[in-house]
């Protein structure tokens, strides 16, 4: 039983394994001299947004445009650019299009602000409606359905 | 009033999804417009040893088309844009976009001019597409229109077609051309 029990758990693993192995996308091998260059590099190529492929990130993507996009970054980050020289040369080109953390202004106030005061708001008419049911006058009888009540009981009991 | 607020909240999200589904994904909105024209000084197609640059087209209404032989609709657009050079007589500089002296397509560029035709002013190749990306390139073709001042005013992305053209790419240029340099 356990032996079948492992067997299962193990295909389940190379499944699983299999799976990731197929998204996963072959990346250039470059050479930093510094780790925080780096670290810097993996940071902005995770952040910056393929615009070709529009739902993946420059890491993630394959596209020759990506690839592009990569080399670029490397460059700039060999050369000693900063985040800020990175994302500012990119959204020169792209616009905050090419962001997945877009800057927090006026044009996209909603996208931030939105979401929290959504959960406020849902979390705010939740407890209402909890509080509105605890206060919920309880429905007392009165004296006539009390006494109906008892002749019902009373009427079974002498059957 | 109960089954108003609910009503009005699945209307909101009714009109925002419809809202959506009209947007087109892939146009995405260009920084340039308005913007001073990216430089670029590459080596012409026909003449490796001269240079066309930006430069070279101050004081007067240009055309930037990108594109490449391994383009499809490039191809398709051509006999498009070829029409609208003829017409309007835009200087038009074809940015051959990583193709000619790659390692994958060597010469293809030349061909492709030589049996489709050349409406081109001048071709710049832009082999390793360091000048595409400062174009803030997304796919070719891409095709935009700089005034007199050397400005942006309008890019076209995908391959432009007739309606196009004449309702927006041939008034645009009449106007631009009547602006002071």
């Amino acid at each position: 039983m356990h032996t079948r029990l492992l067997k299962s758990f193990l295909v389940a693993l190379l499944f699983a394994l299999s799976i990731n192995a197929s998204f996963a996308v072959k990346i250039e091998f470059h050479d930093f001299k510094t780790k925080q260059q780096e670290q810097l590099y993996l940071q902005l190529v995770a952040e910056l947004r393929c615009v070709k492929c529009q739902n993946q990130n420059l890491a993630e993507s394959n596209a020759e445009l990506a690839k592009d996009m990569r080399d670029k970054t490397y460059e700039m980050v060999i050369k000693g650019a900063t985040r800020a020289d990175v994302v500012g040369y990119m959204t020169a080109r792209y616009g905050d299009f090419v962001l997945y953390k877009p800057p927090f202004k006026a044009k996209t106030l909603l996208l931030w602000v939105g979401p929290p005061i959504f959960l406020f708001l849902s979390l705010f008419m939740l407890f209402k409606l909890i509080r509105g049911q605890k206060n919920q006058p309880k429905e007392s009888l009165s004296e006539a359905d009390r006494n109906s009540v008892r002749e019902l009981l009373a009427s079974n009991a002498k059957k | 009033m109960k089954f108003f607020i609910p009503l009005a909240a699945f209307g909101a999200l009714v009109a925002l999804l419809l809202f959506g589904l009209g947007n087109d994904p892939k146009a995405i909105p260009t920084p340039f417009i308005g913007q001073p024209a990216p430089a670029f000084s590459l080596p012409r197609l026909y003449k490796p040893e001269q240079k066309i640059s930006t430069e070279d087209m101050k004081g007067q209404v240009w055309v930037l088309n990108l594109w490449a032989s391994w383009c499809v609709s490039c191809r398709a657009e051509h006999k498009v844009l070829s029409r609208l050079i003829a017409e309007t007589k835009i200087p038009t500089i074809g940015l051959n976009y990583k193709d000619y002296g790659t390692e994958d397509y060597g010469d293809e560029a030349l061909q492709w001019l030589a049996s489709l035709g050349n409406p081109f002013y001048a071709v710049a190749v832009d082999t390793n597409g360091s000048a595409g990306i400062d174009w803030g390139v997304v796919g070719v073709p891409e095709t935009f229109v700089i005034d007199k001042k050397g400005i942006v005013r309008y890019k076209f992305t995908g391959p432009v077609y007739d309606q196009a053209v004449d309702e927006i790419l041939i008034p645009l240029i009449e106007k631009l051309r009547k602006e002071e340099g």
